[in-house]
């Protein structure tokens, strides 16, 4: 509890706790899946397994937009940046991501002209400032950041700006989950929905899941006691038999989403065929890239792109953490080989990985837990 | 990455891009509002910012429970380092005790 403790109305998460035990059948296994990285990391560092009744399962979803994406991936964008003259600008997450040569800091140990950017209108304005060199913007994220790429490859066509082009890996959720509902060793009950990709495309993409597949969904903000009120949500569907869309998080997230959002992501991009994803394997309409209008801004158009397709390092079982059919702690690597100081795959890179958050919170707890025992 | 960053809006420059000025917790940085325009803020407003595009209009209470949730998770510092990398001009350094937020409560 004292993870829970700092947070307001510590009274009403001790009550929806209290709930939650209420409303489980203890007779049933609940598996819920939380799909983004954001709430996977809040499950672990305010410790709400712990309030949880030991029949209710959370399993960590696809939604980390640095997992997710296969190393081949990552390869392709640092081969085009190998070129002479090419900036390679991607967010501060990319940048500790292994490639087969190494991640794209290791490359620019190497000479590489490798820039971290906060925003994709950053590496416009880093094109615009550097006239002589190509800027290539690695761009990764769900629907969150898609927007905000799309509207700044609408900027350098209005702008003119020719020395820059976007390396697209964004993918949308929705065909993950269907990929996930319809993977033959998964068995799920509900869904926390998440928050921030709501906040674009809505609640209404995810009523396929209520309606066809019968499992509630909850969209839920991030604090420990959103978390465990869409858990009480769910729950209550489950209780009734019912199987719904819910919406939790109504302070932010409109239940149509943000239509300027949408409007720039149709304007610039359309759905690929297919697209890799790691764990996952090929999942069809899935990923966005740039349409045709847009060519001369799509770096895949204007650079020989290899497509080349590599396997995760043997011994590492991201795949099988990723599709939440293994817990982080039983990969081979986790804790040994793979720590967050030296990530051997992706999941432990990012504060939205599972294995990063299980190592940082559960893994280090022991130590935590004697060393506030000292304290006090 | 995928931080939501909450600020206020103090100042809107209309253009053929709307940007604004938007103040997070003393950091002033440029923000673009090309993605609310069919609900433009006005100054006062507060807004959620991802990447640095607003993405949705919120209340005080949400922004100030949003910086709280940042900084229980230990990403308050790099909101602030994203916040503070957002383009290259337009910079005003706040006072050191600016940074960190008054708690509500």
């Amino acid at each position: 509890m004292k993870f829970v403790d700092e947070f307001r109305e510590p009274e009403v998460i001790t009550k929806t706790a209290e709930e939650i035990r209420r409303l489980a059948d203890p007779k049933r296994h609940y598996r819920i899946m939380e799909v983004c990285g954001g709430h996977t990391h809040a499950i672990y560092r305010f410790g709400l397994k712990d309030l949880l009744p030991s029949n209710i399962e959370l399993i960590h979803g696809p939604g980390c937009p640095v997992c997710v994406l296969p190393m081949g991936r990552i390869d392709d964008g640092l081969e085009i940046a190998q070129q002479p003259d090419v900036i390679f600008a991607a967010f501060g997450d990319m940048m500790r991501v292994p490639g087969t040569q190494g991640s794209p800091l290791e490359h620019k140990a190497r000479g590489m002209d490798v820039r971290i950017v906060y925003s994709p209108s950053d590496a416009l304005k880093l094109a615009q400032s550097n006239p002589e060199k190509h800027v290539m913007f690695f761009a990764i994220g769900f629907e969150t950041t898609a927007p905000s790429t799309a509207l700044t490859l609408v900027r350098a066509k209005a702008d003119s700006v020719h020395n820059f082009s976007v390396f697209c890996n964004h993918v949308t959720i929705i065909p993950a989950i269907r990929a996930i509902l319809d993977s033959p060793d998964m068995r799920l009950d509900a869904f926390i929905g998440p928050g921030h990709v709501s906040t674009v495309i809505g609640c209404r993409p995810y009523e396929w899941i209520a309606v066809n597949e019968k499992k509630p969904v909850a969209v839920s903000g991030f604090e420990p006691l959103d978390i465990l009120q869409s858990i009480v949500m769910v729950l209550r569907q489950l209780r009734k038999g019912e199987a719904k869309i819910e919406n939790q998080y109504k302070r932010v997230v409109p239940w149509e989403g943000n239509r300027a959002a949408l409007r720039a992501m149709a304007e610039v991009f359309e759905l690929r065929p297919y697209f890799e994803w790691r764990g996952l394997g090929f999942i069809s309409q899935s990923a966005l890239r740039i349409t045709d209008s847009y060519a001369e801004w799509d770096a895949e158009q204007r650079f020989q792109v290899a497509g080349v397709r590599v396997t995760d390092p043997k011994a590492a079982q991201c795949g099988e953490v990723l599709k939440g059919v293994l817990k982080p702690h039983q990969c081979k690597l986790f804790a040994k080989e793979c720590t967050p100081e030296h990530p051997v795959g992706a999941l432990m890179v990012s504060s939205e990985g599972s294995c990063a958050a299980y190592f940082n919170y559960e893994h280090r707890k022991t130590a935590m837990v004697s060393s506030i025992a000292s304290v006090v | 990455m995928c931080l939501a960053i909450p600020g206020q809006v103090v100042e809107i420059f209309s253009g053929h891009q709307t940007t604004a000025l938007i103040d997070v917790v003393g950091v002033r940085r440029k923000v673009d509002l090309g993605l609310l325009q069919d609900d433009m803020p006005k100054p006062g407003d507060w807004v959620l910012i991802h990447v640095g595009f607003a993405m949705s209009k919120i209340s005080e209470e949400d922004a100030l429970d949003q910086m709280r949730i940042l900084r229980a998770l230990g990403e308050a510092e790099a909101a602030m380092q994203e916040v503070q990398g957002y383009g290259m001009d337009d910079v005003t350094t706040p006072n050191q005790h600016e940074i960190e937020p008054a708690d509500k409560a």
